[in-house]
């Protein structure tokens, strides 16, 4: 398995990377961890005639405080995010999550924001970023842009990143204090993408679920935000009856591929059974 | 000057002979990057092979373009079919009787089939070459299920056999048939059966998994044109018979072919065969005059190259209502995919799949046996197995729980009733085997007590009378016997020669030894175990014997390292070769001692003086003298080779107990424990056996968990890459628990049986019968493998026990 | 598309060659420095055989590529022991039997020696994670997680100098 020939570009800063997808447009893409990439290269799936290297822009790496908000640099690689203390204080969800994707090596390259601009329904921070209620900051050559995770993800591989558009950073507002928060993932074994996964973010008010985010990994074309589970529970008490509401909301929205992880109807199941387990979690880690 | 004499038992401990867990000797490279595998050897000139494979299962290939690949700087060749036809080297013979394809003749028949070879500068050029080669075709209608196979309307896959009625081991029924193979005696099977008051039968498919070293295959071909001599580095597990078939193919004189086998990254079985990816790369390296390279990536490896299992089988049994078993009968439809190349020995199409009356004495049985041609890779090998015994294993072991669950009686209690009774030995199996030796009861009630069986029951019951609990818990219990260390020539051979292997060891002057086998380890250890053999034999401490395998030109000829063949059959030869020099030594002894051989006894390092400690003389004496001045009408030096004809088999056996419990919501089984008690005869290195039973145990949890080779109605293989073909890692894998007993091979020099492939064959079975269990008070007798999550979620549900 | 000049730091030796852009890294340091102690298993990221040390975390060389490498410290199998002295995880994998056909192994080494700089005193189950991105077909890994606490220990007693 031997990539095609390419070009190699390795810009020092996000303007020249920009620049460059600009100047080489659909002929290039974007080298982040190259987890996701260089295998499809080596299939030869992929055959771009460039590659804009992201990894020597130190502006895109790198975890750091805007008041109340942490900011991710896009090529902040997964072992940094397990690693990141403001991250366990601020948004423990993602360094707990970010355990549960691929492997240790795998996580020394993998970066937040490529796995996020992929647009692959198996990534797992697609849906992280929904429950978080984070926001994505995009470069282009009209300068920069904000724009929610929340409708950013269009489908599979489709997202709201234009070409020549570059995933800055990542920002997500620290979690309020009585939050919960859960990702369940089951898989086949360590390094494999979900047969379903969810991942939750709630706050307790007394008994009762006072805000909810549910967002679903790899069992639809795109991540999910499972809105009409989260209405649900949404100020409503945490009793069994509820939660398999929300269950049963999150089921009916799903739509997964078949595959060897299993058919459409264990993947919905299994959908079901990760909800369950990440508001049970969640709500117990709320109190 | 009288010297203290050191004790004997100190003098035994510092040979670190049989019985000792010595480090071992290979692994100061390995563990400082200096191992030498295929891959890492670099010839003068070398050039790079790819293949161009076929994306479709079956069809005509109308048109191959060689232009643009030949177009591409650094690219020296493009060869196919069609340049192979004036060498007649573009069919095979395979080591099952058929002919298999070098590249494909005008038709592929599987997905991935080799269509064409590039040779270029180097990997990368070939790639882009590989990719560049044109090819067009014509599809067919594609066969992937052998019982569709064999309709009447089935399309006709093997064309080039038009006409053949009969093929290596007898009629063709059908145009996509290739054998139908019996064992055993049908009239006494069916007349068990007439007279028995239990009846049970069971259909079971034992699904097409791929061995799938961390190596995948390779070689490198380096033919000289000046001295017309051809040298081939390449993965083997049996480089002699390579290079046998190498002469015979390409009518380079079998002494002026070499063929190395460097260090292995691990075969179990996917190294046996002779692959058309080696075959293309010496007939380039012959045309080109250049060493060329050829190393399959992973996807080539899983997809093309040496499947494994993939029997459709149909058990039956006849039994008393308590449990005795009467009668046994089996019909297998076995998949070979599309050219029958199964590495059996040529007697056996089924291989030893008739060892399936397994550890029980019953009277009558029956196996029939029929081989199918389908639209898939060909394969059929041993993966870490005596040939088809992982099937026969799985086969009985199934059957004897069915029997167990219909008749209500406990699974380790079926197997007391029926075990063959320790004075039963040697026993002759209903199939024609002789086993040699075993005692299964006390191996039974040790691993029963070991888990406190009674106990694991009773929680189990009480779990089943929680409609709430979250999970189900299954008891798998396996009492297996292999049958390895193929073979008595009279039974076995391969391509015609006998499956004896060799040993030649050479003391030095100085007391030191090298000795050679016709062996190729793999991971097993044997330039560490072998050394240990000879060690205790000779009285030469194992750390100053060097053991070479694997240079034809350098060792014995021998049948090569598979079916656990290595320590029944090299493992004698090195004892009997030891023999020889110890008789010769003690001719010396008894000279430099001036005592007549009779008066001298053997002492762990040395030949003494009956009743004289004082006057001896040590091997290392022996051998100075051998070389220096050896006695009269004796040849100098001290050297000895033996051919080693093993009489039997050796028949290892083990108990295993497995104990899983089922996530109900997900599917997901979790090997709670696993226990392991293993037979296999005297203990060379309990360290290594240990260490192979892991292994063992971890490649069979891998297979009854996860493993398959799904194909779409298409023939495209789904899953051909580590991503979907299941590797457990460290996280899956559970943890093990070992014991042992120790049953000494009769008729084996040091009575000992083999052992690394124990492992795969119970404990695939075991893992199974837990799953199963699982859900036997629900009536379930049989779920087929793998048991995904997923898998098992659908059994859940089906018998609605999914929460 | 040219081949680009690159210095590269390997075990300690500055190496400067021009590569192909898409050339691996596995296939830099096998084909262009002959160091072939890691190698090549799956060639999807998964079997972790190609396990080198870059700029001092562990990586898959399989699925870096050289010219990435441009600037950077790379240490393989090969320089792990330290002027002739095996490193502690070496020591444990010969000790504890924690190889079989040794191909995995040098992956397997340089995974479990930075595995112990990021958590040099791990439980089991922090092992078997560490490890877990390092496919092992011989051994079941039993012995692989004895050789890494065995390493531990080792590392624990007498710190490297």
């Amino acid at each position: 398995m031997i990539p095609p020939k390419f070009d190699y570009h390795a810009p020092k800063s996000v303007a020249e990377a920009v620049a460059l997808l600009e100047q080489l447009g659909s002929e290039a893409k974007l080298l982040a961890g190259g987890h996701s990439l260089l295998p499809m290269m080596k299939l030869r799936f992929a055959q771009p005639e460039h590659l804009i290297d992201l990894n020597r822009i130190p502006e895109l790496r790198g975890i750091c405080l805007d008041g109340d908000t942490v900011v991710i640099g896009a090529m902040t690689v997964e072992n940094e995010l397990i690693a990141s203390e403001v991250l366990r204080e601020r948004v423990p969800l993602l360094g707990e999550a970010a355990r549960l994707i691929a492997d240790p090596q795998v996580r020394n390259r993998g970066t937040i924001g490529g796995d996020i601009a992929h647009g692959d329904p198996g990534n797992d921070h697609p849906a992280l970023s929904l429950v978080c209620d984070a926001q994505f900051v995009l470069q282009g050559p009209n300068g920069r842009r904000t724009v929610d995770a929340h409708g950013f993800f269009l489908g599979t591989y489709m997202t709201q990143l234009e070409e020549s558009e570059v995933m800055v950073a990542i920002r997500i507002p620290s979690f309020a204090t009585h939050s919960g928060w859960a990702y369940e993932k089951l898989k086949r074994k360590t390094g494999d993408w979900a047969t379903a996964g969810c991942a939750v973010v709630l706050r307790r008010s007394g008994d009762v679920v006072s805000h909810i985010r549910i967002g679903l990994t790899n069992v639809a074309p795109t991540a999910l935000r499972a809105e009409a589970a989260e209405q649900a529970l949404l100020g409503q008490p945490f009793t069994d009856e509820n939660i398999a509401r929300a269950v049963a909301a999150a089921i009916a929205i799903t739509d997964p591929a078949d595959d060897l992880r299993g058919d459409p109807e264990y993947k919905t199941a299994m959908a079901g059974v990760m909800v369950k387990r990440a508001l049970n979690t969640a709500w117990a880690r709320s109190a | 000057m009288s010297a203290v004499i050191q004790p004997a038992d100190e003098r035994e401990a510092s040979l670190a002979g049989i019985g000792v867990s010595r480090l071992r000797k290979e692994d100061a490279r390995f563990i400082q990057g200096k191992g030498n595998y295929v891959d890492d050897i670099k010839l003068p000139g070398m050039l790079h092979m790819d293949i161009v494979r076929s994306p479709i299962a079956h069809g005509r290939i109308k048109r191959i373009n060689k232009e643009a690949a030949l177009a591409i700087p650094g690219v020296h060749a493009v060869l196919t079919a069609d340049d192979l036809k004036p060498l007649k080297l573009h069919w095979m013979p395979t080591l099952a009787g058929d002919v298999a394809a070098v590249l494909a003749d005008e038709k592929v028949h599987f997905q991935m089939q080799e269509v064409a070879i590039v040779i270029a500068d180097d990997r990368y050029i070939a790639a882009d070459a590989a990719e560049a080669v044109e090819v067009e075709y014509e599809e067919l209608p594609v066969v992937i299920d052998p019982y569709d196979a064999l309709l009447p309307d089935a399309p006709v896959l093997r064309e080039d056999l038009a006409g053949k009625t009969s093929g290596a081991h007898g009629p063709r029924e059908h145009h996509n048939h290739i054998f139908t193979w019996d064992a055993g005696d049908l009239a006494a099977a069916d007349a068990a059966f007439a007279a028995a008051p239990i009846k049970v039968e069971q259909h079971m498919h034992y699904p097409r998994v791929h061995p799938c070293p961390l190596e995948t295959c390779g070689c490198v071909a380096s033919f000289d044109p000046i001295r017309g001599e051809l040298t081939t580095y390449i993965t083997s597990q049996a480089p002699h018979v390579v290079r046998t078939v190498v002469s015979m193919l390409s009518g380079v004189p079998e002494s002026k072919v070499r063929i190395v086998s460097p260090d292995i990254g691990g075969g179990f079985g996917n190294k046996v065969g002779i692959y058309p990816g080696y075959v293309c790369a010496i007939v380039a390296s012959i045309v080109l005059g250049r060493p060329v390279k050829w190393i399959e990536d992973r996807i080539e490896n899983i997809s093309s190259t040496a499947f494994a299992r993939d029997y459709h089988m149909d058990g039956q049994l006849a039994a008393t209502e308590d449990g005795k078993i009467l009668g046994l009968k089996v019909n297998v439809v076995a998949d070979h995919g599309a050219f029958d190349a199964c590495a059996d020995p040529t007697k056996f199409p089924a291989g030893l799949f008739h060892i399936c009356s397994g550890s029980y004495d019953i009277a009558a049985a029956h196996c029939s046996v029929k081989g199918v041609y389908t639209n898939k890779a060909p394969g059929g090998v041993a993966y870490r197995c005596s040939f088809r015994v992982t099937e026969a294993v799985y086969l009985i072991e199934r059957m004897v729980d069915v029997l167990a669950q219909r008749l209500n009686i406990d699974k380790a209690e079926i197997r007391r009733r029926n075990f063959i009774r320790k004075e039963q030995f040697p026993y002759t199996s209903a199939f024609g085997f002789e086993y040699d030796s075993g005692d299964y009861h006390p191996a039974l009630e040790k691993v029963l007590d070991a888990v406190d069986y009674p106990a694991l029951r009773a929680e189990q019951a009480a779990r089943r009378a929680d409609p709430n609990s979250p999970t189900l818990m299954g008891i798998g219990l396996v009492s297996f016997t292999e049958i390895v260390g193929a073979g008595p020539s009279k039974m076995c051979d391969i391509l015609g020669v006998g499956m004896f292997d060799s040993c030649e060891i050479r003391i030095h002057p100085t007391g030191s030894a090298i000795a050679r086998m016709g062996t190729i380890t793999q991971g097993q250890g044997h330039q560490t175990t072998y050394a240990q053999i000879i060690a205790t034999e000779l009285g030469i401490p194992s750390e100053v014997i060097q053991v070479e395998e694997g240079d034809t030109s350098t060792a014995p000829y021998g049948l090569g390292t598979y079916g656990s063949r290595s320590t029944p059959v090299a493992g004698a030869a090195i004892a009997m070769a030891a023999r020889k020099i110890h008789a010769k030594a003690r001719k010396i002894a008894a000279h430099m001692l001036e005592v007549s051989e009779s008066d001298l006894d053997w002492e762990v390092d040395r030949f003494k003086v009956r009743g004289d400690d004082s006057k001896f003389k040590t091997m290392a004496d022996v051998a100075w003298q051998a070389y220096h001045q050896p006695p009269a009408g004796l040849e100098p030096g001290l050297e000895a080779v033996h051919y080693y004809d093993p009489p039997n088999f050796t028949f290892p056996f083990g108990i295993y107990l497995c104990v899983v419990d089922i996530d109900r919501a997900t599917g997901e089984t979790k090997i709670r424990r696993f226990y392991a008690l293993d037979d296999c005869g005297t203990r060379i290195n309990p360290m290594i056996i240990e260490g192979q039973i892991h292994g063992g145990l971890t490649e069979g949890f891998a297979v009854a968990m996860g493993q398959q080779m799904p194909f779409d109605a298409q023939g495209n293989l789904l899953g051909n890459t580590l991503m979907d073909y299941f590797l457990p890692t460290a996280v899956e894998t559970p943890k093990w628990e070992t014991d042992y007993t120790v049953t000494p091979s009769p008729h084996h020099p040091i009575g000992a049986k083999g052992v690394a492939e124990s492992p795969h064959v119970g404990s695939i079975p075991t893992f199974n019968a837990a799953v199963v269990d699982a859900f036997a008070h629900v009536g379930v007798t049989h779920l087929d493998m793998p048991h995904t999550a997923f898998r098992v979620w659908q059994a859940l549900k089906a018998h609605n026990l999914a929460i | 598309m040219a081949k680009k000049l690159i210095s590269v730091t390997v075990n300690g030796k500055l190496e400067e060659r021009a590569v192909e852009p898409r050339t691996l890294l596995i296939h830099f340091l096998r084909e262009e420095l002959n160091l072939t102690g890691a190698h090549i298993g799956c060639e999807t990221s998964h079997c972790g055989a190609c396990t080198v040390d870059v700029d001092g975390v562990s990586v898959k060389s399989c699925t870096h590529l050289a010219v990435q490498c441009d600037g950077a410290h790379v240490t393989t199998v090969e320089g792990l022991a330290n002027k002739g002295v095996l490193h502690a995880v070496q020591e444990g994998f010969y000790k504890e039997h924690g190889l079989q056909c040794g191909f995995c192994t040098p992956g397997m080494l340089m995974r479990a020696s930075n595995f112990l700089k990021e958590n040099p005193n791990p439980s089991e189950d922090e092992i078997r994670m560490g490890m877990s991105g390092n496919l092992c077909r011989c051994t079941g890994y039993q012995n692989i997680v004895k050789a890494v606490q065995y390493a531990a220990r080792k590392l624990q007693e007498a710190p490297a100098a």
